[in-house]
């Protein structure tokens, strides 16, 4: 595929966020004079199911959906879920993750167990692995709420975006009442 | 000015700035946010219709009125809205008519992947299909003036993929529609009976052959033309994909995919050494071309069923010898054997109570389409059959009519109140009218859950967020003449079960509604939430009972050193307090919070 585009692949559980994350992403791309587009499914698995956005951005995007194999940054919001859309990486894929464990209803259930190996997993495959713990770096930084801030701030030092654009993005996107927990959380996550 | 829009979105725009005037539409994914996108614009009025034949009849009657308007529907949605739109094709229009259909390919959240192009070619008008969210915008525009100009009804397609996906979209301005509105009686074009539909019928025949011929000079539709080797036809998302997968291919991006511009079509097919049709589910533009007589690959090499994603596309070609295979896939392509992580009701769901009681009573659930429809799923398992909007309650009708008496007092339909409004009202009619002795439960939550939230007739809103008059179901369903209408409150389990199984026993019809607003409606003093409950460690004897009603802020905490079993743990975060799994156990180990 073309290299001059970097794929962007958010995941985690409905509910937590990711469709935010996606849009501030979004509108820094833009903002920083890029050509950007996303795509994510809504519907059911806004039901605690689980989430994937796809983010595209380069000097012209065609598809607004990342193939399979292609994916340069993998961002996840919870651990079982960034296991399961590694498939859609390249070698040598970005990996960031928040170590937050959400149990699906068969865990819940003691049906099934969660995974406890999955970092260790994950960096076999993925040996460019961060993994942060969102919601104890977020509290620290203000508000356990604010846990995909910090993992947005993380990535966004592997972007070849000024930080300007990602603060103007945020400014846009953010409503006002949540606006400068995020913004701190954000430089927390930047400075990791 | 550039912004970042959904098709959804962009659609809306569109709308607002070809000078529209109303929108309609009853939600249902992919398309729902359109509407919610329209109603920021004060020009247009939008409105929620109890279903998509009454959102496409409000339209017509603005067109016929002089104004510009559209309807907005799901897929399954256009089934619903077929009776109006196939006569709206004879009748023509006034104002610009456009029908925005949003298919589903793979189901994402949807009960088939019915191919909405066929509708075109079937109700005999013209079809758009956007490929990004520009053209989402652009062909709004452009549906409007060629409804004026060829005096027919115009449908917009987009799938999942287009209406949910974003891109930089660049803006216009809004400018007034040339007719202005006005009652202007035509009975020979508006008035369908057989005299006048003769005469009409003709007319449209030859506006299609019209449109076929115009077609090739339509910008929309549009002749790449690149190395002479492969040629490909597309539309849609999948041009896109297209574009990056065979940079150099020659290609015909067709906006407009019904009719066909069969002289550019003749003309593309000329100019390249191998032909390929490249689209989604049915093949709707390759059988076309080919009864042109020309030579292409089609279906023999994509699938038929399913979204064609550029992967699949990708596959496809490389068994054409017309790509490499490539080995890029990832380090770890195991995610095989992981948990999954289908969705749930959510955790003080007022479902959830309702579909316990009927696994209890072994009933026979006809179910409908909703949040409800997740009560399929274990552990409650307690729905049998899942068809189509209002579907429930016709085929409660149907199943009692023939199976064993002892059996008959079994059947229960399950519909939620939107659902109901929607096309469930007729199925209850029948069963009074035709004495049919099932049991109908109405899931009264206040609001169009599955969707997102959205009001409706018996939500006391408009979609403008105006107060409105309430439907009074049970009043309602007392006035169609059901025998027995009782309200229950969901969160009493022992009252649920109770009231269910006498109205189970009841030999005439019976309805009762279960009053209780979904947890996510955020509207002030509709759902407030309860206190938290916990359960209680020392007491807990490990018994699972809590586990079975499936809730998801309910963990079992398997047995750590010296337990003999597991526990129960709720999770204060994701408790609301509804109390269903405080009258489920035994031991009294849950309770509130003090």
């Amino acid at each position: 595929m073309n290299r001059d585009i970097t794929n962007i692949l958010l995941v985690g559980v409905g509910g937590q966020g990711i469709l935010l994350a996606s849009e501030v992403l979004a509108e820094t791309f833009m903002l920083a004079g890029f050509d950007v587009k996303k795509s994510e499914i809504h519907g059911m698995s806004q039901r605690g199911g689980s989430v994937v956005s796809h983010l595209r951005y380069g000097g012209r995007v065609n598809s607004p959906i990342v193939s399979e194999g292609d994916g340069d940054i993998l961002f996840g919001f919870e651990l079982m879920e960034t296991f399961r859309y590694l498939p859609l990486l390249r070698r040598g894929a970005f990996v960031v993750a928040n170590s937050l464990q959400i149990a699906p209803p068969s865990v819940l259930m003691g049906n099934e167990s969660y995974p406890d190996d999955l970092p260790e997993r994950i960096r076999a495959g993925f040996p460019d692995f961060l993994l942060i713990d969102g919601q104890r770096v977020a509290a620290e930084a203000g508000d356990p709420r604010a846990a995909n801030t910090v993992l947005l701030g993380a990535v966004s030092k592997r972007l070849q975006v000024e930080e300007e654009y990602w603060l103007e993005a945020m400014k846009r996107m953010i409503p006002s009442k949540a606006l400068s927990i995020n913004l701190k959380a954000f430089e927390t996550g930047r400075n990791l | 000015m550039k912004e970042i829009l959904s098709g959804n979105e962009a659609i809306a725009r569109g709308a607002y700035e070809a000078g529209c005037l109303a929108a309609s539409a009853y939600p249902g994914t992919p398309s729902t946010e359109i509407l919610e996108n329209t109603v920021k614009y004060s020009e247009i009025n939008s409105s929620w219709a109890p279903n998509e034949k009454v959102a496409l009849e409000v339209v017509a009657g603005v067109s016929f009125a002089g104004g510009r308007a559209f309807a907005a529907m799901k897929h399954v949605g256009v089934n619903v809205a077929a009776d109006p739109l196939f006569t709206l094709s004879y009748t023509g229009v006034r104002g610009g008519l456009v029908l925005v259909t949003a298919d589903d390919p793979e189901m994402h959240s949807s009960q088939n992947e019915q191919d909405n192009r066929n509708y075109a070619k079937f109700a005999k008008v013209p079809m758009l299909e956007p490929s990004d969210s520009q053209e989402c915008k652009d062909f709004m525009r452009l549906a409007f003036e060629l409804s004026e100009k060829y005096d027919t009804p115009v449908m917009l397609r987009t799938t999942t993929r287009i209406s949910h996906s974003k891109s930089v979209v660049e803006l216009g301005e809004r400018s007034e529609a040339p007719l202005t509105p006005g009652l202007a009686r035509d009975a020979a074009k508006l008035v369908m009976l057989p005299g006048n539909a003769r005469i009409r019928h003709p007319f449209v025949e030859k506006r299609m052959a019209q449109l076929s011929l115009d077609a090739s000079n339509m910008p929309a539709n549009r002749l790449e033309f690149r190395n002479p080797e492969i040629g490909i036809i597309t539309s849609g998302a999948l041009y896109q994909y297209v574009r990056e997968l065979l940079p150099d291919a020659s290609v015909l991006k067709l906006g407009m995919v019904h009719p066909l511009p069969s002289e550019l079509v003749r003309e593309f097919a000329s100019r390249v050494n191998r032909l390929f049709v490249v689209e989604e589910l049915d093949p709707f533009i390759e059988e076309q071309v080919r009864a042109l007589g020309i030579k292409v690959t089609g279906k023999e090499l994509f699938p038929l069923c399913g979204e064609l994603t550029p992967g699949r596309i990708r596959s496809a070609l490389v068994v054409a010898g017309v790509m490499e295979a490539i080995d890029e896939t990832s380090a770890t392509g195991a995610s095989e054997g992981l948990p999954s992580r289908p969705p749930n009701m959510c955790p003080g769901c007022p479902h959830r109570g309702v579909f316990f009681a009927l696994k209890q009573l072994k009933a026979y659930v006809t179910g409908d389409i909703g949040c409800y429809t997740l009560g399929f799923m274990p552990p409650l398992s307690a729905m049998d059959t899942c068809i189509c909007m209002g579907a429930s309650i016709g085929m409660a009708t149907g199943v009692a009519k023939v199976i064993p008496e002892e059996e008959k007092k079994k059947v229960v339909a399950v519909i939620g109140d939107s659902t109901f409004l929607h096309t469930g009202i007729n199925g209850l009619m029948d069963m009074v009218y035709n004495g049919s002795t099932a049991t109908v439960i109405i899931l009264d939550n206040r609001i169009t859950a599955m969707t997102g939230r959205q009001d409706n007739p018996a939500s006391g809103f408009t979609l403008m967020n105006e107060p409105a008059k309430r439907i009074d179901l049970p009043l309602l369903c007392r006035a169609l003449g059901a025998g027995s209408v009782r309200v229950v409150n969901p969160f009493d389990l022992d009252e649920t079960k109770r009231v269910i199984k006498e109205e189970m026993n009841r030999p005439e019809t019976s309805v009762i509604i279960t009053e209780k607003p979904c947890v996510l409606i955020k509207r002030e003093g509709v759902f407030e939430k309860g206190d938290v409950l916990l359960v209680d460690e020392e007491s807990c004897a490990g018994c699972r009972a809590c586990l079975a009603i499936g809730c998801p802020a309910i963990e079992w905490r398997s047995a750590m050193s010296g337990d003999k079993k597991g526990k129960a743990f709720i999770d204060p975060f994701l408790c609301t307090g509804c109390d269903i799994c405080r009258q489920l156990c035994k031991f009294g180990s849950i309770g509130r919070k003090i």
